[in-house]
This record gives C-alpha cells, structure tokens and sequence, in this order.
C-alpha cells in the first residue's frame, strides 16, 4: 500500500494540451515542494504570479500562478500547493518530472486526493461519491445532481430514514426487554408494521428512479429496423445536428453502435443496432437478433423506423417514419413523427420529443438519485424492512431492522472497510 | 504482621464472590476481604436473579463454572421464564432466591474451594507507588501484600442514604461506608462520578391480604439455572401482583416536594429503566396505574419485596401510599426505602479486563463501575478475576467480543461508552442476540473456560459428555431427506419432492427434533434443553450465517491495534469532541474507536491512517 506520508501531486485539469493546466500537490512537504521549484512559498490562499525553474540545471519551465493552502483549511485538509501553468504537454511534462526528483514526492493514484479529503474529515462517503459524479458530470443536469448529492441531500434522506426506523427498533426492543414488567403495552407489532410501509414505498420510490450512473451514461435511446431502413441516417443527422457531441464513438462491438450526444444539457447514449440482420448464416441471425432484443429490453425510448407495429411490443416505442422526402414514402399512423433526416424536415420535433421524454425519465433537479453501490445497499434495507410487514416473531422484526440499519450505515459510510474505500476510491479520475 | 497472597479481592458481593473464586479456580492464591465474613454473599436488594438479558449473564457465568447460577438453584423458592411468548434469544430465565439459602450456598462453595482465603476487616487504604498498586492496609494497620488488587466494593464508596429528609452515611443500611478508601482513588486521579440507586419498603407478609391478589405460581417446568444443579430442592411459593391506583398516585403527587429526588437533594443520575415510583408518576403521568409485584424474601422469613415501588419518599408518605393498593391496606412496613448516591469510576480508565489503565495491578469490577445488578457485578467479577489471574500467571486473558457473550457486550459499552446511569445489561443492547442465547451459554464459553483452567471436574465431564450427545445428533441431522419421507411421519410439509437435510427441514415452526425420531436412532434419547438449542439453532440459522460475515469483518478490525500510545489531538480531522472521547476511552483496537458514540467513517479514516503511520515509524525504528 502507497503510504499516506507522501507528499502527492497531479495534473488536475483536463489532458493537455490546454489553455491552461493546474497541477496540485497535497501532503506535508507541498510547500517545500512549491518553494523549490519558485524559489518562494506566496501568502496563503492568494495567487502570486512566479517563475517555476528546474532546480537541477537552472532551466525556466514556465511562468505561472501559484496558490499556497496550509492544512487543514485546504481541500484536503493536508498542506497543498497549485501551479496555474500553460497547458502544453511539455511544460506539464517537465513541470511533473521537476516534481517528481524531490524527495518524498511521487504522482498521486486514481482518487487519492479526494481520499485524502475524506481521511481528513471534509466530507462523508455519500458526499465524496456525489463529487466522483461530479467530477464525471458533463452536461448540466448531471452537474446539478452530483452538486445536489456532494451537498448531502442524499445524507440528509438516509439520515432521515435511519432516524425513524431507529423509532421502530426502539419500539421492538421495548416489547422484548420490557414488556414483561408492564412499562410497554403490549402490541407495538401492528405499530412497527404500519410504520414500516410508507418507508419500504419511499424507499422503492427512490429506487425505481434512475440510477445516478444513468446521468452519466445516459438515456438509452435505441434505433431498431430492418437494414437500410434509415437507422444510420438518422444516427449521423443527430450527431452532425449538435455540436455538443461528449466525446468520441465509443463502446463499438461488431454488432452495436454507441454514440452519446447531449441534447438539451441531457446525456442521451443513441444505440444503432446496424449490422443485426445482416449476415446470412441462421445461427449469427438469431445471435445478433438476439443481441437487437437486449438492446430493446435495456432501452429508455425505442425509434422504431420498420414497418408500423412490427417493432417490439414496449410502451417506450416511438414509430419513426423517417423518409418523407422518399417518392416511395409511405406515412405511418398519426402517432408517428415524420421526417428526413436528409433534408432536416421534421427533427426539431423528434429532437424536443426526446428531451421532454428524457426529463420524465431522468430525475428532475430537485430529485435524490442514488448510483450502484448506493442503490444496492437501499434495496437491502429495503427488503428488511418489507420482510418485517408479515413477521410475527418479534426476535425475526428486530434483526430485520438491525440489518436495515446496517445497510444505510453503509450508505452513509458508517460502517465502511478498507476495502470498500479503496473500491469507492480507485474510480476516480487521477489528481480531482 | 503482614500477609501475602497473590490476589486481593475487596468486597464480597456478588462481583467479589465471583472474581475471588474463579481466580482460586484457576489456581491463582486469593484473599476475599469483607467487613464481616458473615455479609459475604448477601442479597442486599431485591431477593431476584436473573432476568431479561440478566438470566443470560447468569448463565454465561455460569458457563465458566462460576457460583450465582448454582447459589441460585439451591435457594430459588420461585421460577419464572420471561418472555416465554417470545423467541429463546430472549427468553429471561429468573428466580425468586430464598436471601439465608442463598448466602449458605455461597459460604459452602467458597469454603470448599481451594486457595481461597477469607480475610475479615475493613480496608483503610491501597499500599500505591509510582502508578502501582501492590496490596492493601487494613483499618487495623496490618498489611496485605499482592500482585493484583480487585475492588469490588459495591455502593459502598461515599455512599450516602436519602430518605424523605433524612440523610445517612452508608453503602447499605446499617453499614459503614468506605469513605478513606473513597478518598484515596480520588486522589489517585481515578475519574469518579456519582450516580444513584433506590430501594422499595419490605413489607411484612402476614399484614398482605393474599386472598384478594391474583397470584403468580412458580414455573411448571423443571429448568435451573445451572445445568448442574438437579432440579428443584427448595418448596416452591408463588409471587402476587397488585397494582398503584389514581389514589396511590395522588397520595405521592401531593409529596413530591418531601422527596430528595425533586427537592434537589439527590443530583445524581438514576436509572430510566427501574425508575423510582415517584419519578414514575411524575413521568409518565397518562398512566393511571402501575403493578407491582410482591416476591416473598424467604422461606422463613416474613418479609416481601414490593418489586415496582422503589422510592425515596419519607417514612410515613411510604406507609400511606402503600396502603392506598389492593391487599395491602393493612400492611405493615419493616424497614421503609430509601435512595443512596454513590461514587463510581468512569469505567472507560478501564482496559477489557477491567484493569485500571494507569495504575498496575488494581481492576475494578461490579457497581463501582457504574453498574446496577447482581447478574452484571457477578459477571464483571469473573471478568476482572480471569484478567488478574491471568495476568499474575503470565498469560493472556481470552478475547471475549461482541460475537461471543453478553459479558463481552456489556464489557465493552462500558469501557469505551462509560456510563450515564446505572448500567443494566438488556438484549437489545447484543447486536448478535440471535446467537447469544441464554440456553447454549455452556456451548458457547464452556469450551474456552476450561481451555483456562477455571472449570472444575464435574463440569467438565458434563460438559464433554454433552459435546458429544450434541455431536451424534447434529451428524444425525446431517442425513438428507425428502419431503415425503416427512409427510409417511405425518408432518404438514408440502410434498414437493424437496431433499435437504434434517437440520434444514428443522427451520419449519413446525417440525420438532421429536417429530422426526422416526428417521434417526439417535434423536430418540436426548437432553431435552440440548435438543431445544439444536431446534433454535436451526430456526435462526439463516439470520447467523448472516451474522457470521458481520463477524468476520468486525474481528478484521479487532486485529488493528491502537493501544494507549495513540495521541488523538494531534490527529487531522478529528473534532474536539471525538478527542475527549477517544482519549477517555482508549479504544484497544480499529473495531472498538468505531463503535463509540459519534466516531465517523471520516475520524476512523484518519485514525487508521494515524495507526498505521506510527506502526512504520515504529518498525523502522
């Protein structure tokens, strides 16, 4: 294990080349490291302008905006040190390796920064999870939502959830300990009970809403139809429409095409089943159909662009009828958006259509969302407490509400392992 | 003249019996001090053992050949199993003791056992030296030396007697408390606080009018407490219930002023869960009654303890209200209650044997560490007498956590929580109760106890015995059948084809260890109380391989040391209040600083961080 007496550091921006880049130190000798390379440690927190020199040939690497936080009133509530350099590879470069030869100081791993935050104090496991979000938000509603979650309002839900089932383990427990000497009337089960459903309801409320990965990964729209049915088309129309595109084409296999766009500051992932029913043999036709139909299962919205009602039979179905400009156009039911991708005739519609789908789908602003690990851990507390609404032995409700306890504990990182941190932690992006 | 022995018990209550005997146990040269032999093994409350969660400490001690159990059997004149609606995980096995039987049992065990002396006298001071304590001067200024001194001195330190405007010096009535011995551990920087406790009037059972009281016949099944005591040698009697009424309540509203409880008199902290009948009526004052009941003291003896009226009321209010209640209207009281403030240590200058942290070789165990109870002193007693003679023989006492006893349990709130009011041991304070039952205590620690040397012949062969009964029938459960094999024996099962093994058929309410003799030879002759463990144990056994994980992991973070070298102020990201508590407690280990109150993921973060620092620096040293 790296030892947490290092002294870390990283380039905390975006890969260069950039306009600018921030390296950050963290660690007890980040202010020795600072005075080394500018000759002079500035006033804390206030940027000073200085030369950032290799000490070992006297070279200029740069001029740049140092910043010097004492511990523990930093960010990670260790001493920490950033340079504001250019952002061209070879000054970061050179900046890192002048780092990198003083003693006692060495790149930091995935999350160790924010490790170091939580290790010191300056914030809880469902926060430093809601700022990993954050740090992978790139539309605006993912922004808001890890904001929301960095600011503890999933804490405060937990918190509020752990408090009342505390109030039912109090009640069981005082049937158990104390209802033979007559301080407790007897019949707190249908109490506990009752009390019990409206927080498994909240709880499954929360649960069926999507995963705070779904912000991230975005809304699955998949496109389904026959080969040259128009699906690539209309793919290509709405990545060449928006600029926005969030990154490159990624998640290519044989079979699927993935390509996420923001729409409307919401992260859509379009899935092309191209290429499903193109080859002849029968068993890889029934793979790829296969493959087509678990894609239809997974996805958020459907663009059905085949013949009307030969899609799969989902609600989430949008019949497209995508060749209107076509001689051979044949319209489909009234239902369906009609449009040309080629021309651009109609996709304003379809474009607004999926936004306001999206919306219903993805938690709204003002909404809690949890992600996997969180998710798994509600759904054990959950099922605890759905187990206790038909439990007659007390001993039985009791542990339930124990193990519920527990689970949220858990979420909240109460009851966190080693191991479970260095899980959390390694998703991190190097240097946040 | 002066005396040596290897350890000094001071005090012969329940905690003093049981550290004093169980170190002779174990071979270890004791001396048992008391004011007079003959208040060795009193009962100086209610004439009651056992209990929800207490019956289980009962028994756990028992597990390590200890003496309450078998003092109890051998005087209880009324048995009652609490919680019997309930499942055995809390299930309270409790008796009504006869006070003489009990102390006579007590004074027969402790004379028959082997380096055990009785020392009689009162102890003036502690022989202390540089942070060490070495024995003990008596009143009279002769000397006993010793390795380890255990001070099991119950209320008696400082102790102070209210009653209604009357105020007395005194542990119990009618004895002399402490107070030079008091003065020292003060001065030797021990944490002191004061906390208090009361006491109901004896009434005088020939003045109760039985005939009008719904009576409480004493258990129709044989159990004991101790598996090695032979049934019921003591006739049994039977307890009554009355209960207060508007007039009881009105009587003592309009006296509260009278009561050093509401006066002001008594600031001390009292115990929420057997609150005095004064403050039981000003709390909960919706209830318009509250029942009380009345366990006769002795066979012979007229004396009845009215359980549920504690209180500090003056003489007279005492004798009225008591008499507002039905049967009791023309009762008389013998001696009326009173409360008593007391000092007790902070238990968290404690390690997890009960040593003091910082002074060598004294522990301390029972109410002196904040603890009301015979059960839990008894329990504390062992405790402290196991960690002084293994300490005295060079070896490590057994590590006992959360997952193997209500001892430990209790053992470790105390240390790392302290304590706010009286401690009283309840099941809901065992996370893993499941498993910590009051029927498979031997199961549990018998084992380990004779691995420590303190479990005397006949226990052990018992013991060994039944390991292998239990052994036969869990092999015989180990045979798999299927459902239809349980329905030709007319058991209500669906008849699905379904095979698992005997064991996993026994998790159904409705099939018994009994039901399916038929199918195995072996399960025809059995211990009874063995295969009702068994039966439980395969009722819950989904919930304890659950426990199980949680186990693992809790004992992963025992192996992280702390120790008392770690200095929390100087560690980041710790909030004062975290600092005053850690370093109060000294938590042992990762696992113990988690469970104190207000310790965040963040704090153990980077008190693990902290740890394992000091432990490189420490190795490269």
């Amino acid at each position: 294990m790296l030892s947490a007496d290092d002294t870390i550091f990283a380039l905390s921006s975006g890969q260069p080349p950039a306009a600018i880049g921030i390296i950050r130190i963290s660690g007890p000798r980040a202010g020795q490291a600072l005075e080394f390379l500018t000759g002079s440690l500035p006033k804390p927190r206030v940027a000073a302008l200085s030369n950032i020199t290799n000490m070992v040939n006297g070279e200029l690497l740069d001029s740049a905006l140092c910043l010097w936080f004492p511990g523990p009133n930093s960010a990670t509530g260790e001493d920490l040190a950033e340079i504001h350099c250019h952002g061209g590879r070879a000054v970061i470069r050179a900046i890192e390796t002048a780092l990198e030869q003083i003693e006692g100081l060495r790149q930091a791993e995935p999350g160790e920064f924010t490790r170091r935050a939580f290790t010191h104090g300056k914030m809880d496991l469902a926060e430093a999870e809601g700022l990993s979000d954050l740090l992978f938000a790139e539309t605006e509603l993912q922004r808001k939502a890890a904001v929301r979650n960095a600011g503890g309002a999933l804490s405060r839900k937990v918190d509020d959830w752990q408090q009342q089932i505390l109030a039912l383990s109090a009640r069981v427990e005082a049937e158990l300990d104390f209802s033979d000497e007559d301080d407790v009337a007897p019949g707190q089960a249908a109490v506990v009970q009752n009390s019990a459903r409206p927080l498994v309801e909240e709880m499954r409320n929360l649960l069926q809403r999507p995963r705070a990965e779904k912000l991230r990964d975005g809304i699955r729209v998949v496109l389904g139809g026959p080969p040259n049915s128009g699906k690539s088309t209309l793919l290509n129309a709405l990545v060449e429409r928006e600029a926005a595109i969030v990154s490159d084409i990624a998640g290519t296999t044989r079979d699927v095409i993935e390509v996420p766009i923001a729409l409307g500051g919401i992260p859509f992932l379009f899935i092309d089943t191209a290429g499903v029913r193109e080859s002849g043999a029968e068993t890889i036709e029934q793979i790829g159909i296969d493959r087509a139909h678990q894609q239809f299962s997974a996805a958020d919205i459907i663009l059905w662009l085949g013949e009307e009602g030969q899609g799969p039979a989902l609600d989430n179905l949008i019949e497209i009828s995508s060749r209107c400009d076509h001689p051979l156009h044949q319209p489909k039911a009234s239902t369906a958006f009609t449009l040309s991708p080629v021309s651009g005739v109609g996709m304003d519609a379809l474009v607004d259509h999926l936004i306001i789908r999206a919306k219903d789908i993805l938690p709204n602003g003002d909404q809690v969302s949890v992600n996997a690990r969180q998710a798994n851990l509600l759904s054990i507390a959950c099922d605890n407490l759905a187990a206790i609404v038909d439990e007659a032995d007390y001993l039985i409700v009791a542990e339930h509400l124990r193990m519920a306890r527990k689970a949220l504990d858990e979420i909240t990182g109460k009851a966190s392992t080693e191991d479970m941190l260095d899980g959390l932690f390694g998703k991190f992006c190097i240097g946040k | 003249m002066s005396q040596k022995f290897d350890i000094i018990v001071v005090g012969g209550g329940h905690a003093g019996c049981e550290a004093a005997a169980v170190a002779a146990r174990m071979g270890v040269s004791t001396a048992l001090v008391s004011f007079t032999k003959e208040s060795i093994g009193a009962m100086s409350c209610n004439p009651a053992i056992g209990g929800l969660g207490k019956g289980h400490l009962v028994r756990e001690v028992d597990a390590f050949d200890g003496l309450i159990g078998r003092a109890a059997d051998a005087a209880a004149i009324h048995y009652r199993m609490l919680n019997l609606s309930k499942g055995t995980a809390v299930q309270g096995p409790r008796v009504q003791a006869d006070r003489k039987l009990y102390k006579a049992a007590i004074h027969r065990m402790l004379g028959a056992q082997d380096d055990l002396t009785i020392v009689e006298g009162e102890v003036a001071s502690l022989i202390l030296s540089e942070s060490r304590v070495s024995g003990i001067v008596m009143a009279d200024g002769s000397a006993i030396h010793a390795q380890a001194v255990i001070l099991a001195t119950g209320t008696f330190l400082n102790g102070k007697l209210f009653r209604g405007e009357e105020r007395l010096e005194g542990g119990r009535t009618g004895e002399a408390a402490s107070v030079s011995l008091g003065q020292q551990i003060r001065d030797a920087g021990l944490p002191i606080a004061r906390l208090k406790t009361g006491t109901p009037p004896r009434l005088d059972g020939r003045t109760i009018n039985w005939a009008v009281l719904p009576e409480q016949p004493s258990d129709d099944d044989e159990w004991t407490m101790s598996p090695l005591s032979k049934g019921r040698t003591v006739p049994q009697t039977f307890c009554a219930v009355s209960r207060t009424n508007s007039e009881t309540h009105e009587i003592i509203r309009g006296s509260l002023d009278r009561s050093p409880l509401f006066s002001g008199a008594i600031d001390a902290q009292g115990p929420r869960y057997c609150p005095s009948i004064e403050d039981k009526i000003h709390r909960f004052a919706d209830r318009d009654s509250h029942q009380v009941f009345l366990e006769p003291e002795g066979l012979d003896t007229n004396l009845v303890y009215p359980n549920g009226i504690s209180t500090s009321l003056p003489a007279d209010v005492q004798l009225a209200f008591v008499r507002s209640m039905d049967g009791l209207e023309r009762a008389e009281i013998v001696v009326p209650g009173y409360a008593v403030e007391y000092d007790h240590i902070d238990p968290r200058a404690l390690d997890r044997s009960l040593r003091v942290r910082d002074l060598e070789g004294l522990y301390c165990a029972g109410q002196i560490n904040g603890t009301t109870g015979y059960e839990e002193a008894a329990a504390q007693g062992l405790i402290a007498g196991i960690g002084a003679a293994c300490a005295v023989q060079g070896k490590d006492a057994p590590a006992l956590d959360r997952g193997t006893s209500y001892m430990a349990v209790m053992i470790d709130d105390l240390v790392l929580q302290g304590v706010t009011e009286p401690y009283r041991m309840l099941t809901a304070r065992a996370e893993y109760r499941l498993r910590l039952r009051a029927d498979n205590a031997s199961t549990r620690l018998t084992p380990m106890a004779m691995a420590l040397g303190c479990v005397a012949a006949e226990r052990s062969q018992w013991f060994d015995e039944r390991q292998r009964e239990r052994d036969d029938i869990f092999s015989a459960l180990d045979a798999v059948h299927s459902s239809e094999d349980l329905a030709k024996l007319g058991i209500n099962v669906r008849r699905d084809g379904t095979k698992q093994s005997l064991f996993q058929w026994l998790r159904f309410p409705n099939i018994t260890i009994a039901s399916l003799e038929d199918l195995e030879a072996c399960l025809k002759k059995g211990d009874p109380d063995l295969m009702a463990e068994i039966e439980e144990d395969a009722r819950y056994a989904p919930y304890l391989e659950r426990q199980e994980s949680e186990l693992r992991d809790l004992r992963a973070n025992e192996q992280i040391r702390l120790g008392d070298d770690m200095h929390y102020a100087v560690i980041a990201g710790l909030s004062n209040e975290m600092v005053e508590r850690l370093t109060t407690a000294q938590p042992e280990t990762l696992a113990a600083a988690s469970r104190i109150r207000g310790i965040t993921p963040a704090a153990l973060a980077a008190i693990l961080v902290h740890a394992r620092r000091r432990d490189s620096r420490n190795m490269a040293a």
